[in-house]
Protein backbone atom coordinates (compact mmCIF):
# COMPACT_ATOMS: atom_id res chain seq x y z
CA UNK A 1 0.00 0.00 0.00
CA UNK A 2 2.85 2.33 0.84
CA UNK A 3 6.26 1.89 -0.69
CA UNK A 4 9.05 4.28 0.11
CA UNK A 5 12.36 3.84 -1.62
CA UNK A 6 15.60 5.65 -0.93
CA UNK A 7 13.78 8.79 -0.03
CA UNK A 8 15.91 11.84 0.58
CA UNK A 9 14.81 15.36 1.41
CA UNK A 10 17.07 18.37 1.68
CA UNK A 11 16.18 21.82 2.89
CA UNK A 12 19.00 23.76 1.35
CA UNK A 13 22.14 22.29 2.85
CA UNK A 14 20.33 20.51 5.69
CA UNK A 15 19.50 16.89 5.19
CA UNK A 16 16.12 16.24 6.79
CA UNK A 17 15.62 12.71 5.54
CA UNK A 18 18.36 10.58 4.12
CA UNK A 19 17.88 7.43 2.08
CA UNK A 20 14.82 6.10 3.88
CA UNK A 21 13.15 2.94 2.59
CA UNK A 22 10.23 1.10 4.11
CA UNK A 23 6.84 -0.20 3.22
CA UNK A 24 3.47 -0.76 4.78
CA UNK A 25 1.06 -3.46 3.70
CA UNK A 26 -2.67 -3.04 3.32
CA UNK A 27 -4.42 -2.87 6.65
CA UNK A 28 -1.25 -2.55 8.63
CA UNK A 29 -0.64 -0.07 11.43
CA UNK A 30 2.89 1.19 11.15
CA UNK A 31 4.52 3.19 13.92
CA UNK A 32 7.03 5.84 13.12
CA UNK A 33 9.23 6.32 16.09
CA UNK A 34 11.96 8.83 16.59
CA UNK A 35 13.05 11.80 18.65
CA UNK A 36 11.90 15.29 17.75
CA UNK A 37 13.54 16.49 14.57
CA UNK A 38 14.32 12.99 13.33
CA UNK A 39 12.49 13.50 10.04
CA UNK A 40 9.15 11.92 10.87
CA UNK A 41 7.05 14.91 9.85
CA UNK A 42 9.06 15.46 6.69
CA UNK A 43 8.54 11.85 5.63
CA UNK A 44 4.84 12.09 6.33
CA UNK A 45 4.53 15.31 4.40
CA UNK A 46 6.16 13.66 1.43
CA UNK A 47 3.73 10.74 1.66
CA UNK A 48 0.76 13.10 1.63
CA UNK A 49 2.02 14.98 -1.42
CA UNK A 50 2.64 18.17 0.52
CA UNK A 51 6.40 18.15 0.03
CA UNK A 52 8.22 16.93 -3.04
CA UNK A 53 11.12 14.57 -2.26
CA UNK A 54 14.63 15.61 -3.31
CA UNK A 55 15.49 12.06 -4.33
CA UNK A 56 13.88 8.65 -4.26
CA UNK A 57 10.30 7.61 -4.75
CA UNK A 58 7.23 7.23 -2.60
CA UNK A 59 4.15 5.41 -3.81
CA UNK A 60 0.79 5.26 -2.12
CA UNK A 61 -1.73 2.69 -3.34
CA UNK A 62 0.40 2.33 -6.45
CA UNK A 63 0.43 6.06 -7.28
CA UNK A 64 3.59 8.10 -7.24
CA UNK A 65 3.37 11.13 -4.96
CA UNK A 66 5.21 13.34 -7.45
CA UNK A 67 3.64 12.39 -10.76
CA UNK A 68 0.10 11.61 -9.59
CA UNK A 69 -0.41 13.76 -6.52
CA UNK A 70 -4.18 14.12 -6.89
CA UNK A 71 -4.69 10.34 -6.95
CA UNK A 72 -2.54 10.03 -3.85
CA UNK A 73 -4.38 12.84 -2.06
CA UNK A 74 -7.74 11.22 -2.81
CA UNK A 75 -6.60 8.10 -0.97
CA UNK A 76 -4.77 9.62 1.95
CA UNK A 77 -6.19 11.19 5.08
CA UNK A 78 -3.69 13.36 6.89
CA UNK A 79 -3.65 14.75 10.38
CA UNK A 80 -0.72 17.14 10.78
CA UNK A 81 0.88 17.78 14.13
CA UNK A 82 -1.31 20.82 14.67
CA UNK A 83 -4.86 20.04 13.59
CA UNK A 84 -5.50 22.22 10.52
CA UNK A 85 -8.77 23.72 11.70
CA UNK A 86 -10.43 27.03 10.95
CA UNK A 87 -11.03 28.37 14.42
CA UNK A 88 -13.95 30.60 13.47
CA UNK A 89 -16.00 27.78 11.95
CA UNK A 90 -18.23 25.38 13.82
CA UNK A 91 -17.34 21.70 13.78
CA UNK A 92 -20.09 20.88 11.29
CA UNK A 93 -19.21 23.80 8.99
CA UNK A 94 -15.60 22.75 9.02
CA UNK A 95 -16.21 19.06 8.36
CA UNK A 96 -18.67 19.94 5.59
CA UNK A 97 -16.06 22.13 3.92
CA UNK A 98 -13.40 19.44 4.21
CA UNK A 99 -15.79 16.79 2.85
CA UNK A 100 -16.40 18.96 -0.20
CA UNK A 101 -12.76 19.57 -1.04
CA UNK A 102 -11.86 15.94 -0.31
CA UNK A 103 -14.29 14.88 -3.01
CA UNK A 104 -17.07 13.27 -0.98
CA UNK A 105 -20.03 12.99 -3.40
CA UNK A 106 -22.43 15.90 -3.00
CA UNK A 107 -25.35 13.78 -1.78
CA UNK A 108 -23.26 11.98 0.84
CA UNK A 109 -21.66 15.02 2.49
CA UNK A 110 -24.21 15.44 5.25
CA UNK A 111 -24.34 11.73 6.02
CA UNK A 112 -20.55 11.43 6.14
CA UNK A 113 -20.24 14.47 8.42
CA UNK A 114 -22.78 12.96 10.82
CA UNK A 115 -21.14 9.54 10.76
CA UNK A 116 -17.65 10.80 11.35
CA UNK A 117 -18.72 13.22 14.11
CA UNK A 118 -20.28 10.26 15.86
CA UNK A 119 -17.23 8.07 15.34
CA UNK A 120 -14.72 10.64 16.56
CA UNK A 121 -16.92 11.65 19.50
CA UNK A 122 -17.41 15.25 18.48
CA UNK A 123 -21.11 14.97 17.71
CA UNK A 124 -22.13 16.73 20.92
CA UNK A 125 -19.99 19.80 20.15
CA UNK A 126 -20.83 20.04 16.46
CA UNK A 127 -22.44 23.46 16.70
CA UNK A 128 -19.58 24.95 18.72
CA UNK A 129 -16.90 27.12 17.22
CA UNK A 130 -13.68 25.15 16.88
CA UNK A 131 -11.68 28.02 18.39
CA UNK A 132 -13.62 27.58 21.60
CA UNK A 133 -12.93 23.85 21.90
CA UNK A 134 -10.21 22.34 24.05
CA UNK A 135 -7.05 20.89 22.57
CA UNK A 136 -8.41 17.35 22.91
CA UNK A 137 -11.54 18.14 20.95
CA UNK A 138 -9.60 19.97 18.29
CA UNK A 139 -7.42 16.93 17.89
CA UNK A 140 -10.50 14.77 17.45
CA UNK A 141 -11.92 17.20 14.92
CA UNK A 142 -8.58 16.89 13.15
CA UNK A 143 -8.89 13.13 13.16
CA UNK A 144 -12.46 13.36 11.85
CA UNK A 145 -11.19 15.61 9.08
CA UNK A 146 -8.56 13.05 8.11
CA UNK A 147 -11.08 10.22 7.88
CA UNK A 148 -14.00 12.05 6.31
CA UNK A 149 -13.43 10.81 2.76
CA UNK A 150 -12.92 7.23 3.91
CA UNK A 151 -9.30 7.08 2.80
CA UNK A 152 -7.40 3.84 2.31
CA UNK A 153 -4.37 5.31 3.99
CA UNK A 154 -4.24 7.42 7.13
CA UNK A 155 -1.18 9.43 8.00
CA UNK A 156 -1.30 10.69 11.56
CA UNK A 157 1.39 12.95 12.94
CA UNK A 158 1.41 12.51 16.71
CA UNK A 159 -2.30 11.78 16.98
CA UNK A 160 -2.39 11.63 20.75
CA UNK A 161 -0.32 14.72 21.52
CA UNK A 162 -2.11 16.99 23.94
CA UNK A 163 -4.85 14.58 24.89
CA UNK A 164 -5.73 13.54 28.40
CA UNK A 165 -5.21 9.87 29.39
CA UNK A 166 -8.82 8.89 28.75
CA UNK A 167 -8.80 10.52 25.35
CA UNK A 168 -5.49 8.86 24.55
CA UNK A 169 -6.98 5.46 25.24
CA UNK A 170 -10.03 6.27 23.13
CA UNK A 171 -7.92 7.51 20.26
CA UNK A 172 -5.74 4.41 20.38
CA UNK A 173 -8.81 2.23 20.31
CA UNK A 174 -10.14 4.15 17.36
CA UNK A 175 -6.86 3.65 15.50
CA UNK A 176 -6.55 -0.01 16.46
CA UNK A 177 -10.12 -0.53 15.28
CA UNK A 178 -9.02 0.45 11.79
CA UNK A 179 -6.49 -2.36 11.54
CA UNK A 180 -7.26 -4.59 8.61
CA UNK A 181 -9.36 -2.01 6.78
CA UNK A 182 -7.00 0.90 6.47
CA UNK A 183 -3.30 1.34 6.35
CA UNK A 184 -2.27 3.66 9.13
CA UNK A 185 1.06 5.36 9.61
CA UNK A 186 1.39 7.18 12.87
CA UNK A 187 4.34 9.00 14.25
CA UNK A 188 5.14 9.46 17.86
CA UNK A 189 7.96 10.00 20.26
CA UNK A 190 5.96 8.43 23.04
CA UNK A 191 7.03 4.85 23.32
CA UNK A 192 4.20 2.98 24.98
CA UNK A 193 2.05 4.29 22.19
CA UNK A 194 3.94 2.20 19.71
CA UNK A 195 3.72 -1.06 21.61
CA UNK A 196 0.04 -0.41 22.27
CA UNK A 197 -1.16 0.51 18.82
CA UNK A 198 1.30 -0.54 16.16
CA UNK A 199 1.91 -3.85 14.51
CA UNK A 200 5.22 -2.76 13.11
CA UNK A 201 7.67 -0.04 14.00
CA UNK A 202 10.16 1.95 11.98
CA UNK A 203 12.61 3.75 14.20
CA UNK A 204 14.24 6.74 12.60
CA UNK A 205 16.90 9.02 13.91
CA UNK A 206 18.68 11.93 12.26
CA UNK A 207 16.84 11.21 9.02
CA UNK A 208 17.79 7.53 8.79
CA UNK A 209 16.02 4.29 9.53
CA UNK A 210 17.88 2.70 12.44
CA UNK A 211 15.61 -0.25 13.11
CA UNK A 212 12.47 -1.84 11.80
CA UNK A 213 10.26 -4.68 12.98
CA UNK A 214 7.50 -5.74 15.33
CA UNK A 215 7.71 -4.06 18.72
CA UNK A 216 8.42 -7.36 20.48
CA UNK A 217 10.95 -8.38 17.85
CA UNK A 218 12.79 -5.14 18.38
CA UNK A 219 12.86 -5.75 22.09
CA UNK A 220 14.09 -9.28 21.59
CA UNK A 221 16.76 -8.35 19.10
CA UNK A 222 18.15 -5.51 21.08
CA UNK A 223 17.90 -6.78 24.55
CA UNK A 224 21.42 -7.33 25.72
CA UNK A 225 20.97 -8.25 29.34
CA UNK A 226 19.08 -10.64 31.48
CA UNK A 227 18.84 -8.43 34.47
CA UNK A 228 17.23 -9.32 37.77
CA UNK A 229 16.66 -7.01 40.67
CA UNK A 230 16.95 -8.63 44.09
CA UNK A 231 15.98 -6.93 47.35
CA UNK A 232 16.74 -8.72 50.60
CA UNK A 233 17.30 -7.94 54.27
CA UNK A 234 20.63 -9.02 55.66
CA UNK A 235 24.35 -8.20 55.57
CA UNK A 236 24.90 -6.64 52.16
CA UNK A 237 28.44 -7.96 51.65
CA UNK A 238 27.46 -11.53 52.44
CA UNK A 239 24.42 -11.43 50.23
CA UNK A 240 26.47 -10.10 47.37
CA UNK A 241 28.99 -12.91 47.74
CA UNK A 242 26.30 -15.52 47.90
CA UNK A 243 24.55 -14.20 44.81
CA UNK A 244 27.80 -14.12 42.89
CA UNK A 245 28.29 -17.81 43.56
CA UNK A 246 24.96 -18.77 41.95
CA UNK A 247 25.57 -20.61 38.68
CA UNK A 248 25.14 -18.46 35.56
CA UNK A 249 25.57 -15.14 37.29
CA UNK A 250 28.16 -12.88 35.70
CA UNK A 251 27.95 -9.78 37.76
CA UNK A 252 26.25 -8.49 40.88
CA UNK A 253 25.98 -4.77 41.49
CA UNK A 254 25.06 -3.37 44.86
CA UNK A 255 22.46 -0.70 44.35
CA UNK A 256 21.88 0.69 47.83
CA UNK A 257 20.43 -0.10 51.18
CA UNK A 258 17.49 2.13 52.07
CA UNK A 259 15.72 1.06 55.30
CA UNK A 260 18.04 -1.89 55.84
CA UNK A 261 17.02 -3.69 52.68
CA UNK A 262 19.81 -4.18 50.21
CA UNK A 263 19.07 -4.09 46.50
CA UNK A 264 21.28 -5.77 43.93
CA UNK A 265 21.22 -5.83 40.19
CA UNK A 266 22.18 -9.26 38.97
CA UNK A 267 23.37 -9.79 35.40
CA UNK A 268 23.14 -13.36 34.25
CA UNK A 269 24.48 -15.31 31.31
CA UNK A 270 22.62 -15.12 28.03
CA UNK A 271 19.70 -17.47 27.87
CA UNK A 272 19.71 -18.47 31.52
CA UNK A 273 16.91 -17.74 33.88
CA UNK A 274 18.58 -17.58 37.26
CA UNK A 275 15.64 -16.25 39.24
CA UNK A 276 14.76 -19.53 40.97
CA UNK A 277 18.35 -20.15 42.06
CA UNK A 278 18.74 -16.61 43.30
CA UNK A 279 15.63 -16.97 45.43
CA UNK A 280 16.87 -20.26 46.87
CA UNK A 281 20.28 -18.80 47.64
CA UNK A 282 18.80 -15.93 49.63
CA UNK A 283 16.25 -17.97 51.50
CA UNK A 284 18.69 -20.82 52.32
CA UNK A 285 20.88 -18.31 54.12
CA UNK A 286 17.95 -17.22 56.30
CA UNK A 287 17.85 -13.73 54.85
CA UNK A 288 14.52 -12.21 54.07
CA UNK A 289 13.71 -11.88 50.41
CA UNK A 290 11.50 -8.87 49.67
CA UNK A 291 11.60 -8.60 45.97
CA UNK A 292 12.90 -10.48 42.97
CA UNK A 293 12.06 -9.00 39.64
CA UNK A 294 13.30 -9.38 36.10
CA UNK A 295 14.01 -5.95 34.73
CA UNK A 296 13.97 -6.38 31.01
CA UNK A 297 14.92 -3.69 28.65
CA UNK A 298 11.96 -1.47 28.01
CA UNK A 299 11.19 0.21 24.74
CA UNK A 300 12.48 3.38 26.32
CA UNK A 301 15.90 1.83 26.80
CA UNK A 302 15.93 0.45 23.30
CA UNK A 303 14.85 3.76 21.90
CA UNK A 304 17.58 5.56 23.76
CA UNK A 305 20.11 2.97 22.63
CA UNK A 306 19.00 3.22 19.03
CA UNK A 307 19.00 6.94 18.89
CA UNK A 308 22.29 7.47 20.63
CA UNK A 309 24.66 8.60 17.96
CA UNK A 310 27.38 5.92 18.28
CA UNK A 311 24.80 3.22 17.86
CA UNK A 312 23.50 4.57 14.61
CA UNK A 313 26.49 3.13 12.81
CA UNK A 314 26.21 -0.38 14.14
CA UNK A 315 23.77 -0.98 16.90
CA UNK A 316 23.79 -4.74 16.37
CA UNK A 317 27.53 -5.04 16.83
CA UNK A 318 27.76 -2.90 19.92
CA UNK A 319 24.70 -4.50 21.47
CA UNK A 320 26.29 -7.90 21.01
CA UNK A 321 29.63 -6.77 22.40
CA UNK A 322 28.30 -5.48 25.67
CA UNK A 323 25.65 -8.15 26.04
CA UNK A 324 26.74 -11.54 27.13
CA UNK A 325 23.24 -12.66 28.09
CA UNK A 326 19.69 -13.49 27.77
CA UNK A 327 16.09 -14.39 27.03
CA UNK A 328 13.78 -11.67 25.80
CA UNK A 329 11.58 -9.71 28.09
CA UNK A 330 8.35 -8.18 27.03
CA UNK A 331 8.51 -4.42 27.08
CA UNK A 332 7.26 -3.16 30.35
CA UNK A 333 3.69 -2.15 29.79
CA UNK B 1 -15.46 23.80 -10.54
CA UNK B 2 -17.01 22.23 -7.48
CA UNK B 3 -13.71 22.59 -5.64
CA UNK B 4 -13.39 26.24 -6.64
CA UNK B 5 -16.90 26.95 -5.41
CA UNK B 6 -16.31 25.07 -2.16
CA UNK B 7 -13.24 27.19 -1.44
CA UNK B 8 -14.95 30.41 -2.56
CA UNK B 9 -17.87 29.55 -0.30
CA UNK B 10 -15.53 29.03 2.62
CA UNK B 11 -13.89 32.41 2.01
CA UNK B 12 -17.23 34.20 1.83
CA UNK B 13 -18.33 32.46 4.99
CA UNK B 14 -15.14 33.54 6.74
CA UNK B 15 -15.64 37.15 5.65
CA UNK B 16 -19.20 37.27 6.84
CA UNK B 17 -18.83 35.35 10.09
CA UNK B 18 -15.91 37.53 11.11
CA UNK B 19 -16.20 41.31 11.45
CA UNK B 20 -14.11 41.94 8.30
CA UNK B 21 -16.99 42.12 5.84
CA UNK B 22 -19.13 44.33 8.06
CA UNK B 23 -16.24 46.61 8.89
CA UNK B 24 -15.24 47.09 5.28
CA UNK B 25 -18.83 47.56 4.14
CA UNK B 26 -19.54 50.07 6.90
CA UNK B 27 -16.43 52.13 6.24
CA UNK B 28 -17.14 52.11 2.55
CA UNK B 29 -20.82 53.00 2.97
CA UNK B 30 -19.92 55.91 5.25
CA UNK B 31 -17.19 57.32 3.01
CA UNK B 32 -19.07 56.77 -0.19
CA UNK B 33 -22.25 58.18 1.31
CA UNK B 34 -20.47 61.32 2.44
CA UNK B 35 -18.95 61.98 -0.98
CA UNK B 36 -22.21 61.20 -2.68
CA UNK B 37 -23.99 63.73 -0.50
CA UNK B 38 -21.30 66.35 -1.24
CA UNK B 39 -21.58 65.81 -4.97
CA UNK B 40 -25.35 66.04 -4.87
CA UNK B 41 -25.15 69.22 -2.79
CA UNK B 42 -22.63 70.77 -5.18
CA UNK B 43 -24.85 69.80 -8.07
CA UNK B 44 -27.87 71.45 -6.51
CA UNK B 45 -25.93 74.65 -5.76
CA UNK B 46 -24.67 74.70 -9.31
CA UNK B 47 -28.17 74.23 -10.64
CA UNK B 48 -29.53 77.18 -8.66
CA UNK B 49 -26.65 79.33 -9.80
CA UNK B 50 -27.36 78.52 -13.43
CA UNK B 51 -31.05 79.22 -12.90
CA UNK B 52 -30.24 82.63 -11.42
CA UNK B 53 -28.09 83.47 -14.38
CA UNK B 54 -30.86 82.30 -16.70
CA UNK B 55 -28.70 79.79 -18.52
CA UNK B 56 -30.93 76.81 -17.98
CA UNK B 57 -32.91 76.99 -21.18
CA UNK B 58 -35.18 74.28 -19.88
CA UNK B 59 -32.26 71.94 -19.32
CA UNK B 60 -30.63 70.93 -16.07
CA UNK B 61 -26.93 70.13 -15.83
CA UNK B 62 -26.03 66.53 -16.55
CA UNK B 63 -26.34 64.30 -13.51
CA UNK B 64 -23.92 61.75 -14.93
CA UNK B 65 -21.16 64.30 -15.37
CA UNK B 66 -21.76 66.05 -12.08
CA UNK B 67 -22.41 63.19 -9.71
CA UNK B 68 -21.94 59.69 -11.08
CA UNK B 69 -18.64 60.19 -12.84
CA UNK B 70 -16.80 61.91 -9.97
CA UNK B 71 -18.09 59.18 -7.71
CA UNK B 72 -16.29 56.54 -9.75
CA UNK B 73 -13.32 58.56 -10.86
CA UNK B 74 -12.35 60.22 -7.64
CA UNK B 75 -13.91 58.31 -4.81
CA UNK B 76 -14.27 54.67 -5.69
CA UNK B 77 -10.67 54.26 -6.81
CA UNK B 78 -9.13 56.02 -3.81
CA UNK B 79 -11.33 54.38 -1.21
CA UNK B 80 -10.68 50.98 -2.73
CA UNK B 81 -6.93 51.47 -2.54
CA UNK B 82 -7.30 51.85 1.19
CA UNK B 83 -9.93 49.19 1.81
CA UNK B 84 -9.01 46.30 -0.44
CA UNK B 85 -5.81 45.45 1.48
CA UNK B 86 -8.16 44.65 4.38
CA UNK B 87 -9.91 42.16 2.15
CA UNK B 88 -6.87 40.48 0.62
CA UNK B 89 -4.35 40.48 3.45
CA UNK B 90 -5.77 37.39 5.11
CA UNK B 91 -6.29 35.26 1.99
CA UNK B 92 -3.10 33.22 2.25
CA UNK B 93 -1.25 34.74 5.21
CA UNK B 94 -3.91 33.47 7.61
CA UNK B 95 -3.84 29.94 6.18
CA UNK B 96 -0.08 29.87 6.41
CA UNK B 97 -0.06 31.07 9.98
CA UNK B 98 -2.70 28.65 11.24
CA UNK B 99 -1.34 25.70 9.26
CA UNK B 100 -4.59 25.18 7.39
CA UNK B 101 -2.69 25.67 4.15
CA UNK B 102 -1.48 22.12 4.81
CA UNK B 103 -5.08 20.91 4.69
CA UNK B 104 -5.70 22.63 1.36
CA UNK B 105 -2.45 21.42 -0.17
CA UNK B 106 -2.98 17.82 0.90
CA UNK B 107 -6.55 17.74 -0.42
CA UNK B 108 -7.30 16.48 -3.90
CA UNK B 109 -7.61 19.98 -5.32
CA UNK B 110 -5.13 21.71 -7.61
CA UNK B 111 -3.32 24.85 -6.55
CA UNK B 112 -5.07 26.79 -9.29
CA UNK B 113 -8.44 25.72 -7.88
CA UNK B 114 -7.41 26.95 -4.44
CA UNK B 115 -6.26 30.29 -5.86
CA UNK B 116 -9.30 30.80 -8.07
CA UNK B 117 -11.60 29.87 -5.19
CA UNK B 118 -10.00 32.43 -2.94
CA UNK B 119 -10.03 35.07 -5.66
CA UNK B 120 -13.70 34.43 -6.33
CA UNK B 121 -14.47 34.67 -2.61
CA UNK B 122 -12.71 38.03 -2.30
CA UNK B 123 -14.38 39.22 -5.51
CA UNK B 124 -17.78 38.41 -4.06
CA UNK B 125 -17.14 40.61 -1.04
CA UNK B 126 -15.93 43.30 -3.42
CA UNK B 127 -19.15 43.06 -5.44
CA UNK B 128 -21.05 43.59 -2.20
CA UNK B 129 -18.96 46.73 -1.65
CA UNK B 130 -19.73 47.94 -5.15
CA UNK B 131 -23.42 47.32 -4.55
CA UNK B 132 -23.30 50.03 -1.89
CA UNK B 133 -22.25 52.57 -4.54
CA UNK B 134 -25.09 51.45 -6.73
CA UNK B 135 -27.61 51.91 -3.95
CA UNK B 136 -26.49 55.56 -3.77
CA UNK B 137 -26.66 55.93 -7.52
CA UNK B 138 -30.02 54.18 -7.61
CA UNK B 139 -31.48 57.01 -5.55
CA UNK B 140 -30.67 59.41 -8.37
CA UNK B 141 -33.19 57.60 -10.52
CA UNK B 142 -35.96 58.51 -8.09
CA UNK B 143 -35.23 62.22 -8.10
CA UNK B 144 -33.75 62.82 -11.51
CA UNK B 145 -33.25 61.09 -14.78
CA UNK B 146 -29.60 60.14 -15.19
CA UNK B 147 -28.46 58.13 -18.19
CA UNK B 148 -28.31 54.43 -17.32
CA UNK B 149 -26.07 53.29 -20.15
CA UNK B 150 -22.72 54.68 -18.88
CA UNK B 151 -23.39 52.79 -15.65
CA UNK B 152 -22.74 49.50 -17.42
CA UNK B 153 -19.26 50.60 -18.40
CA UNK B 154 -18.67 52.11 -14.98
CA UNK B 155 -19.73 48.91 -13.21
CA UNK B 156 -17.59 46.76 -15.49
CA UNK B 157 -14.64 49.11 -15.02
CA UNK B 158 -15.02 49.10 -11.26
CA UNK B 159 -15.20 45.31 -11.25
CA UNK B 160 -12.03 44.98 -13.31
CA UNK B 161 -10.19 47.68 -11.39
CA UNK B 162 -11.00 46.05 -8.07
CA UNK B 163 -10.36 42.57 -9.44
CA UNK B 164 -6.87 43.60 -10.50
CA UNK B 165 -6.13 45.00 -7.04
CA UNK B 166 -7.53 41.87 -5.39
CA UNK B 167 -5.39 39.66 -7.57
CA UNK B 168 -2.22 41.54 -6.68
CA UNK B 169 -3.21 41.72 -3.03
CA UNK B 170 -3.75 37.97 -2.99
CA UNK B 171 -0.24 37.44 -4.34
CA UNK B 172 1.25 39.71 -1.68
CA UNK B 173 -0.70 37.79 0.97
CA UNK B 174 0.83 34.53 -0.22
CA UNK B 175 4.33 35.85 0.39
CA UNK B 176 4.09 36.09 4.16
CA UNK B 177 2.42 34.45 7.11
CA UNK B 178 1.89 37.81 8.79
CA UNK B 179 -1.37 39.53 7.88
CA UNK B 180 -0.18 42.97 9.00
CA UNK B 181 2.82 42.78 6.68
CA UNK B 182 0.61 41.59 3.84
CA UNK B 183 -1.80 44.46 4.45
CA UNK B 184 0.89 47.14 4.73
CA UNK B 185 2.77 45.99 1.64
CA UNK B 186 -0.47 45.77 -0.35
CA UNK B 187 -1.38 49.30 0.69
CA UNK B 188 2.04 50.59 -0.36
CA UNK B 189 1.89 48.80 -3.70
CA UNK B 190 -1.66 50.00 -4.40
CA UNK B 191 -0.70 53.59 -3.62
CA UNK B 192 2.34 53.36 -5.88
CA UNK B 193 0.15 52.04 -8.66
CA UNK B 194 -2.19 54.96 -8.09
CA UNK B 195 0.46 57.66 -8.40
CA UNK B 196 2.31 55.89 -11.16
CA UNK B 197 0.74 57.97 -13.93
CA UNK B 198 2.28 61.13 -12.50
CA UNK B 199 5.40 59.97 -14.30
CA UNK B 200 3.70 60.90 -17.56
CA UNK B 201 3.53 64.53 -16.53
CA UNK B 202 7.29 64.97 -16.66
CA UNK B 203 8.59 62.25 -18.97
CA UNK B 204 7.68 62.33 -22.63
CA UNK B 205 8.61 60.30 -25.67
CA UNK B 206 8.41 56.52 -25.92
CA UNK B 207 9.32 55.98 -22.26
CA UNK B 208 6.53 58.24 -21.16
CA UNK B 209 4.08 56.50 -23.43
CA UNK B 210 5.01 53.07 -22.11
CA UNK B 211 4.79 54.36 -18.57
CA UNK B 212 1.40 55.88 -19.16
CA UNK B 213 0.17 52.67 -20.67
CA UNK B 214 1.32 50.82 -17.59
CA UNK B 215 -0.22 53.33 -15.20
CA UNK B 216 -2.95 51.65 -13.25
CA UNK B 217 -5.53 54.36 -12.79
CA UNK B 218 -5.41 55.97 -16.24
CA UNK B 219 -7.05 52.85 -17.63
CA UNK B 220 -10.03 53.56 -15.46
CA UNK B 221 -10.65 56.98 -17.06
CA UNK B 222 -12.52 55.65 -20.06
CA UNK B 223 -14.66 53.38 -17.94
CA UNK B 224 -15.64 56.21 -15.64
CA UNK B 225 -16.64 58.28 -18.68
CA UNK B 226 -18.88 55.38 -19.70
CA UNK B 227 -16.66 54.13 -22.50
CA UNK B 228 -15.51 50.51 -22.84
CA UNK B 229 -12.16 50.42 -24.62
CA UNK B 230 -10.59 47.04 -25.36
CA UNK B 231 -7.16 48.41 -24.38
CA UNK B 232 -8.35 49.01 -20.84
CA UNK B 233 -10.16 45.70 -20.75
CA UNK B 234 -7.03 43.83 -21.80
CA UNK B 235 -4.92 45.80 -19.36
CA UNK B 236 -6.96 44.92 -16.27
CA UNK B 237 -7.53 41.34 -17.33
CA UNK B 238 -3.77 40.98 -17.82
CA UNK B 239 -3.11 42.31 -14.34
CA UNK B 240 -5.64 39.83 -12.90
CA UNK B 241 -3.99 36.94 -14.74
CA UNK B 242 -0.56 38.14 -13.68
CA UNK B 243 -1.62 38.25 -10.03
CA UNK B 244 -3.06 34.74 -10.23
CA UNK B 245 0.07 33.46 -11.96
CA UNK B 246 2.39 35.02 -9.37
CA UNK B 247 0.25 33.58 -6.58
CA UNK B 248 0.49 30.12 -8.11
CA UNK B 249 4.29 30.42 -8.24
CA UNK B 250 4.36 31.51 -4.66
CA UNK B 251 2.04 28.71 -3.49
CA UNK B 252 4.15 26.23 -5.42
CA UNK B 253 7.18 27.48 -3.51
CA UNK B 254 5.35 27.07 -0.20
CA UNK B 255 5.48 23.36 -0.65
CA UNK B 256 8.94 22.35 0.22
CA UNK B 257 9.20 24.68 3.18
CA UNK B 258 9.44 23.01 6.55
Amino acid sequence: MIEVQQLTKRYGPTLAVSDISFEAKKGEILGFLGPNGAGKTTTMRILTGYLPPSEGTARVAGFDVVTEPLEVKRRVGYLPELPPVYTDMTVTEYLTFVAKIKGVPRGDVKKRVDEISEKCAVAHVRTRQIGKLSKGYRQRVGLAQAMIHNPEVLVLDEPTAGLDPKQIIETRELIRGMAGQRTVILSTHILPEVSKTCERVVVINAGRVVAEGKPEELTRRLQGFETVLVTAEGPAGAIKEKLERVGGVNLVEFQGEPDGRATFEVHAEKGRDVRAELARAVVESQWRLYELRASGMSLEDIFLKLTTQDLVEGHAASAAAEAPTSEPEQPSQ
Amino acid sequence: MRNILAIAGKEIQTYFTSPIAYLVLTIYAALCGFFFYSFVATYVVQMFRMMEMGQMAGQSPNINTWIVRPLFEGVLTVVLLLLLPLVTMRLFAEERKSGTIELLLTSPVTELQIILGKFLGALTLYIAILAVTFIDIGMLFFYGNPDAKPLIAQALGALLFGGALLSLGMWISSLTRNQIIAGAVSLAVFLLLYVFDWVTSYSSGPVGRVMSYMAFVTHFDNFSKGVIDSTDLVYYLSVIVLGIFLTSRSVEALKGRP
